[in-house]
């Protein structure tokens, strides 16, 4: 295999021409991680180049280097083969390269006209900003987007979608050669799309390169030309998606062969324990209701911003609804805070770890402990030994690997850190767990592991409600799957004869 | 116009315009030009400093120490001016202004460089500012004798109606709100404020955009030292004592996010007057000037109230009928 | 550990696994890294520079009398530490003094008694702390400026209150808490600071409540998320400083005997920065009250050596910035430098 993976790229060179952009032996080293390792990616004009790998392969990495987020410890960019370097993200922009992110971030309190072209307004006299032009330009933007969006409303005013397009907007509005597309489609209906990629057609036309990071390979073919597979930080293979089979893709990806992942043990579903009715919260979700069965897991499935997390926030008390109710075991509960929620057996694995499910610099166990830590002490006062003891249960049954209990959870992986905070809430013997893209970010190995456990869980009688974006685990894994839609429930469906294509119609409204 | 009375700037101006009329009800002549006039030149440094103040809380940071900036550099000059009283005016002003620029300089590479936070950084400068301002002058006085008349007459001297104090005033003020509006380090400020990760991906360097609000900051201190050592004719070590709060103030009741990234030009000048409409009302009404402080105090709780019930965050926005409705008919023209 | 959590053993998986220690390395390694370590290096540093430069520095009872110089503040430092952890911060501190000293004063001026002024010091404290507390936890407002905002109104409630007058006259047995002696001469407040030194250290690292302070302060999310009644343990936080400000406002009213709207001026920074010189993260999330403790004796020590040698109080406040400013930017300087040499 060793062979295939340096050859493609400079075979590729004769057949498409010079790149534009080429990226030779890149490494980006941060303490205790290799981030990337040597990888080599060549972007030509006119063609759509696919970057494929799993979470944590280096894709974000690659392109923070890209936008100049980051220096790469060792490796050189030329552009037209000659070298450069990207001091900061200006740099990036200068050399002609301009990235639309994953996660929209831009300014809430700026309006939708400065968002576009901040950093690059148009200048008049003395070199001022102007902005009459900057207003009229970002009203040319977003007309050719066919977004219905007034450039000079302030952003927070604005839907995810709405961000969304002005996102693309922001990145269409410098004069670049080079754009990258990070998972662009992740939050965008069908029909939006549709005519993302008419865009794309477009800057293909006008002899544009085009990185394109996504991770459903309907698109990547639909959309793409040559293809770079990235694994653990390493490229393990290139070439052009004509001539390559999707199946060869997937195992340059995983690097093995992927049969059954997904060790789903059947469980005949028991006496309802939730029962969610017309619960509704005043600006992200409406009228959902659904009743999850003991041993069950319910799918949550739908595009980034459908409003899943918001509603498994609100079920868990971070949020308050403005309507609707909820019984758990035949009684009305209310809940207005994580305590009440706790208290009544229902918790939340929340979908950044990092951010909203642990202290990283504090210890394993003290993470472990936290909601817990009524049990562990007596009359208020902490008591180590019990502490470690009841983070031993967990860590060992969760297969945890850590250097000591007392480490910073920060130092783990996020597989080991997603263990802590599954551990942490098995602790407090619930009913109802919440898993809010419990396998995201963590490497094919631990995935199978906490696939494997969430099983188990389930036929133990424990209900689960698992809000996923990845097709394969919502397939694998739920009883029954739940499709939302920008905040509204777009169908439930049973796990018997459930087809890909019905819940991506149901989530991208595509009729 | 429901969104023009909606606006802060127009609530506080109507709010200032009340009070002014309700003080004229009990001091005859209190909404008199002359006296609005006086006001507005009571307030013309408050008024810079706030600015100034401003410019740094936009950026997510905070610069406790531009009082104590104030009163080094008030000291220094003033002593340069009765030791040496032929060095001109204009070298003065720009050496104040140099100076104040060097000190907020210090604390913008603390906070640029070594990240340290800001509120840590200035409560630190505060005291050693001050303190050098008394290692300066051996805690001496420097008295209006000792001064030159042109030194102590100018920011008097009426020009076009208003004295020059008024006019330096309002020059800062046109200065500040074309820098935020038209320069790439005023739209940067905002950003860096208002999303400081997302700035980084949109070119702008944060830490350089913090470090040189903190520089206009100090600068802005050198030119105030200058006109309240003349104004009051006076420099010693505790000049503007705890200025920097009512500095803070006046951001805070005129609209600007204590978080960063909000915040308007006329709301802080708005501000800066509110509390120099009280300040000059007090005597007037026979309450005495020690209530000041109180005032001020309970002034910025409310302010601060009054801002985070209109910032409270609504999370996403994910029901598409919730989102702003566009206006189609302005993107079609 | 024999004690067994019955839900667990059900579970338990057939699997060999590797154990996993508690801890790692052996205690006295752990120890050796600390800050406090180099803290109380320092401390020892400046004991030798003050007894070489001073010949009066030795005397048992100049070395009692320096104590007066932190005690106070430490009182407030320890329950400032814990705000801090928390992530937020209370600059009224000094204020509360002003405001529980003037009350206490005109009290005394009025002619209650001794208890009765303790109780109205203490009183005027916490309530302050409530008043603080809920406009930062209740309203969920930003704490640096709130407390900006309550320190002017503290202290302009004290000047509107005394102008430029002042309160003198306490009952004799007043003085006792600022100017007496339990054992020697270790003094009333020197057993104050030591008591709640001890009190404090409990709460903070040996109860669930510090677990839950540290928590909040290393992220405020994860707590939310794992249930923790973050706005009560912050309000409970705000209590607290205001109560040892009202302490510390006993302890300060009755050394010296008077009142005046400008006491305790400016200590709300020397109380900051004992707390980070102590090694508390200013961002919240670290420190402990082993490191305030000896942080009070270092500020002590260096204000009184100052003091022998005839340096004037605002220039003693340039050590106390620049020691506030190099003991946070030192650590960062050497972690990069530290960075930079493993490259």
């Amino acid at each position: 295999m060793n062979a295939t993976i340096q050859k493609p790229l400079t075979a590729e060179a004769a057949a498409n021409g010079a790149p534009i952009l080429e990226m030779r032996g890149i490494s980006q080293v941060f303490p205790g991680v290799r981030a990337l390792d040597g990888v080599s990616i060549a972007l030509y004009p006119g063609q759509v180049t696919a970057l494929i790998g799993e979470n944590g392969a280096g894709k974000s990495t690659l392109v923070k280097i890209l936008t100049g987020i980051y220096r790469p410890t060792e490796g050189e960019i030329l552009i037209d083969g000659k070298p450069v370097r990207f001091a900061t993200a200006q740099g990036a922009v200068d050399h002609g390269v301009t990235a639309i992110h994953q996660e929209t971030v831009l300014f809430d309190e700026l309006t939708v006209a400065e968002n576009i072209f901040l950093g690059h307004a148009p200048r008049g006299r003395f070199g001022r900003i102007d902005w009459g032009q900057m207003k009229a330009r970002a009203a040319d933007l977003l007309a050719s987007l066919e977004a219905p969006i007034d450039p000079d409303i302030r952003l927070k005013d604005l839907s995810i979608a709405q961000r969304h397009l002005v996102a693309i907007a922001r990145a269409l509005s410098i004069e670049a050669r080079i754009v990258i597309m990070d998972e662009p489609t992740a939050a965008l209906s069908r029909k939006e799309i549709d005519d993302l990629f008419r865009i794309v057609e477009n800057l293909k036309a006008s002899g544009k390169a085009v990185l394109f990071i996504s991770h459903k390979f309907d698109e990547v073919y639909e959309i793409a030309e040559n293809f770079v597979v990235f694994r653990d930080g390493r490229s393990v293979g290139a070439g052009r998606l004509k001539e390559t089979p999707q199946d060869a893709i997937v195992r340059l990806m995983v690097g093995r062969d992927v049969k059954d992942a997904f060790p789903k043990i059947a469980v005949t579903p028991g006496a309802p324990v939730l029962e969610v009715k017309r619960y509704t919260h005043p600006t992200e979700f409406r009228d959902i209701s659904f009743t999850l069965h003991k041993g069950e897991i319910l799918g949550v499935y739908g595009l980034i911003g459908a409003g899943r997390s918001e509603l498994a926030q609100a079920l868990f008390g971070i949020t308050r609804p403005s309507g609707g109710s909820l019984a758990l075991e035949g009684r009305d509960v209310t809940i207005a805070s994580p305590r009440d929620a706790i208290a009544a057996g229902i918790v939340y694995v929340p979908e950044e770890r990092g951010r909203h499910g642990l202290a990283l610099p504090m210890p394993i166990y003290q993470n472990m402990t936290l909601p817990s830590l009524a049990r562990t002490s007596r009359q208020g006062f902490l008591r180590a030994s019990e502490e470690f003891a009841l983070a031993r249960t967990y860590a060992e049954r969760l297969d945890l690997r850590a250097a000591a209990l007392s480490v910073p959870v920060g130092t783990l992986s996020g597989g080991n850190q997603q263990k802590v905070v599954i551990g942490k809430w098995l602790a407090t013997k619930p009913k109802v767990i919440i898993l809010d893209e419990p396998t995201k970010g963590i490497d094919i190995g631990s995935k199978a592991a906490v696939h494997g456990f969430i099983s188990e869980l389930a036929a133990e009688g424990l209900s689960i409600i698992m809000i996923s974006s990845e097709l394969p685990e919502v397939l694998g894994m739920a009883d029954r799957v739940m499709v939302m839609k920008e905040g509204l429930m777009a169908g439930l469906f049973d796990r018997d004869g459930l087809t890909p294509e019905t819940l991506v119609r149901a989530a991208t409204g595509n009729a | 116009m429901a969104r023009f009375l909606k606006r802060r700037e127009t609530l506080l101006f109507l709010i200032i315009a009340l009070m002014v009329a309700g003080f004229a009800t009990r001091a005859a002549g209190f909404a008199s030009p002359d006296n609005l006039g006086r006001i507005f030149n009571d307030t013309a440094i408050l008024i810079i400093l706030a600015l100034a103040q401003m410019v740094v809380i936009l950026t997510k940071a905070i610069d406790l120490s531009v009082a104590a900036n104030l009163a080094f550099t008030g000291m220094a000059i003033a002593m340069v001016n009765a030791a040496f009283p032929a060095v001109p005016l204009p070298v003065l002003v720009l050496a104040a202004i140099a100076i104040g620029a060097a000190l907020g300089a210090i604390n913008g590479f603390l906070v640029w460089r070594l990240e340290i936070p800001p509120i840590v950084v200035t409560l630190g400068t505060l005291t050693i500012y001050r303190g050098m301002a008394f290692v300066l002058s051996g805690g001496a006085w420097v008295n209006a004798h000792q001064m030159t008349p042109t030194f102590l007459d100018v920011p008097r001297s009426v020009v076009l109606g208003l004295p020059v104090l008024s006019w330096c005033a309002i020059a800062v003020v046109v200065f500040i709100a074309a820098l935020l509006r038209y320069s790439p380090f005023g739209r940067a400020a905002y950003a860096a404020g208002g999303n400081p990760v997302a700035a980084v991906y949109a070119g702008i360097n944060v830490g350089r955009t913090r470090y040189l609000a903190f520089v206009l900051s100090g600068a802005l201190a050198g030119l105030s030292s200058y006109l309240w050592v003349s104004r009051y004719a006076v420099a010693y070590v505790d000049i503007a004592n705890g200025f920097e709060l009512d500095s803070v103030a006046a951001c805070v009741i005129g609209g600007v996010a204590i978080a960063g990234g909000v915040g308007t030009v006329v709301g802080t000048v708005l501000g800066a007057l509110f509390l120099g409409v009280i300040k000059n009302a007090l005597p007037v009404i026979g309450i005495s000037p020690f209530t000041q402080m109180a005032i001020s105090g309970s002034v910025i709780i409310l302010a601060v109230l009054f801002n985070a019930r209109r910032e409270r965050t609504r999370g996403r926005i994910i029901l598409r009928d919730r989102a702003a409705a566009p206006r189609s008919q302005e993107l079609a023209a | 550990m024999t004690q067994t959590i019955p839900d667990a053993q059900a579970h338990g998986s057939t699997a060999t696994r590797r154990a996993i220690p508690d801890r790692l390395g052996t205690p006295i390694a752990r120890i050796l890294r600390r800050w406090e370590v180099l803290l109380f290096g320092v401390a020892v540093v400046i004991f030798i520079a003050n007894a070489l430069a001073s010949p009066y520095f030795l005397n048992i009872w100049n070395l009692s009398d320096a104590t007066f110089n932190f005690t106070e503040k430490a009182l407030i430092a320890f329950a400032m530490a814990l705000l801090v952890i928390s992530g937020e911060i209370d600059l009224s501190v000094a204020a509360i003094i002003a405001l529980a000293s003037t009350a206490m004063g005109a009290a005394a001026q009025a002619g209650f008694g001794t208890a009765a002024l303790l109780a109205i010091g203490l009183s005027v404290g916490l309530g302050c702390g409530l008043v603080n507390g809920l406009l930062v936890s209740a309203m969920k407002l930003p704490s640096i400026v709130v407390t900006i905002g309550t320190m002017s109104l503290y202290r302009g409630i004290s000047y509107i209150v005394l102008g430029d007058k002042a309160y003198g006259n306490y009952p004799d047995s007043f003085a006792f808490f600022g100017q007496g002696y339990v054992l020697g001469p270790i003094s009333f407040e020197l057993m104050l600071f030591a008591g709640f030194a001890i009190l404090f250290a409990i709460l903070l690292h040996a109860t669930n409540f510090g677990r839950q302070v540290f928590v909040i302060g290393n992220n405020d999310f994860a707590a939310r998320f794992s249930g923790i009644p973050v706005e009560r343990v912050k309000f409970i936080l705000f209590l607290l400083t205001g109560l040892m400000s009202g302490i510390a406002a006993i302890c300060l009213t009755s050394r010296l005997g008077s009142t005046r709207p400008s006491i305790a001026q400016g200590w709300e920074l020397e109380v900051v920065t004992m707390v980070v010189l102590g090694g508390v993260s200013i961002l919240g999330g670290a420190g402990t009250i082993g490191g305030v403790v000896i942080a009070a004796f270092v500020m002590g020590l260096v204000t009184f050596g100052l003091g022998l040698l005839n340096v004037p109080g605002i220039v003693m406040s340039i050590f106390i910035g620049l020691l506030l400013i190099v003991t946070i930017a030192l650590p960062i300087v050497a972690g990069r430098i530290k960075a930079m040499s493993r490259q």
